[in-house]
């Protein structure tokens, strides 16, 4: 059964159509590429998703309900900017979201920061870059969430530190949850994915199994992209 | 080493090709377990449900075997293993020879350098 399915969704700002008329239907156990220029709509899905929009018409459901406060206790979001209270130190973030979230799992959130050896203590602020997408990384995905909403989780940082998320979000698989990654980072994120959603002008310009579309197409599916989207 | 994947070839036949090898060089020799599908996913930087389907693969092949608690092993049958050879060489053989017909050389050219390259490499093997 889909743990996200989209049912005509339609999202309108004034007489902009960010999403146009969109049917999708998103299983758990898959980790899907949300993909597309800017502008063509993966912020708004996300957004909805995660109930800071309403549709204009049509519906997006969350393991068969509408977005709501009952969905975010399964929904775990990570924005595609910093959201977290700078000030805090990182300690006090985790137990912040464990206060917030019956599903955090404490001990998991602080192995993975040892691992990495990030002082707890240490104000946010005071993190670079790369350390504050790991570490709110680590929070999102120290979740037992059904749905992981992650919005641009490498974009801006290191080699190093991309390969570290990407290597989280395996390590984290679950066949219970599903995993959903925006990106315009294609090459990076492509042996992670099960599936690829293209967006386009507020439409789904695509929606396949990546390995189908390599077998497919006899492209990587950044390659493809590049020639879809070709402007 | 280091995994890597070419563009527009399924990575879960990329995996699959790459674990035959393994089987067939005795990298994984025989009766070896194999390590868990999440483990392996996670070294490869792939998508576990594409580990899976390569694992499914080798399975089908014979090449592996799961016992139902304890995991995965590489086959013993060495009948198996010799075919895998066969069948892997075969691939290298086809391609060396069409690159060699691309270069101008016909069939008997082909084999007679093959040849030669054999008595070398055994005089080499000899004086070492």
């Amino acid at each position: 059964m889909a743990v996200l399915e989209c049912r005509h969704l339609t999202k309108r700002y004034g007489k902009l159509t960010a999403l146009d008329n969109i049917d999708l239907l998103l299983e758990p156990g898959r980790i899907i590429g949300l993909v597309g220029p800017n502008g063509s709509g993966k912020t708004t899905l996300i957004k909805l998703a995660q109930h800071l929009l309403t549709p204009t018409d049509g519906e997006i459901l969350i393991d068969g309900i509408r977005p709501g406060a009952q969905t975010k206790a399964i929904v775990s979001y990570l924005p595609d900017r910093d959201f977290l209270p700078a000030w805090m130190d990182v300690e006090s973030l985790l137990r912040f979201y464990e206060d917030f979230y019956e599903d955090f799992d404490m001990n998991k959130a602080m192995q993975m920061l040892q691992a990495l050896n990030i002082e707890p203590r240490r104000p946010f602020k005071a993190l670079s870059k790369g350390t504050k997408e790991k570490v709110q990384l680590i929070m999102t995905m120290s979740r037992g969430a059904k749905v992981y909403l992650l919005d641009e989780p490498i974009a801006g940082v290191d080699p190093a530190a991309r390969d570290y998320i990407l290597r989280t979000i395996i390590g984290n698989y679950s066949e219970n949850a599903l995993v959903l990654i925006s990106t315009h980072l294609i090459a990076d994120v492509e042996p992670v994915l099960d599936e690829v959603i293209f967006l386009k002008q507020g439409h789904v310009e695509l929606h396949e199994n990546t390995d189908a579309l390599r077998e497919r197409t006899g492209m990587s599916v950044d390659n493809y992209f590049r020639e879809v989207y070709r402007c | 080493m280091k995994w890597t994947f070419e563009n527009g070839i399924p990575i879960y036949l990329q995996i699959l090709g790459r674990l035959r090898t393994e089987i067939a060089s005795g990298a994984y020799p025989p009766g070896v377990k194999l390590p868990a599908v999440r483990e392996l996913a996670l070294e490869a930087g792939v998508n576990p449900n594409t580990m899976q389907r390569a694992f499914a693969e080798l399975e089908r092949d014979g090449l592996v075997y799961t016992q139902r608690t304890s995991g995965r092993f590489v086959t013993e049958d060495a009948e198996v293993l010799k075919n895998l050879r066969k069948t892997l060489s075969e691939d290298v053989i086809e391609e060396m020879c069409t690159r060699l017909m691309h270069l101008g050389m016909s069939r008997e050219e082909i084999l007679s350098a093959v040849q030669e390259w054999a008595g070398e490499a055994s005089g080499k093997a000899k004086n070492m």
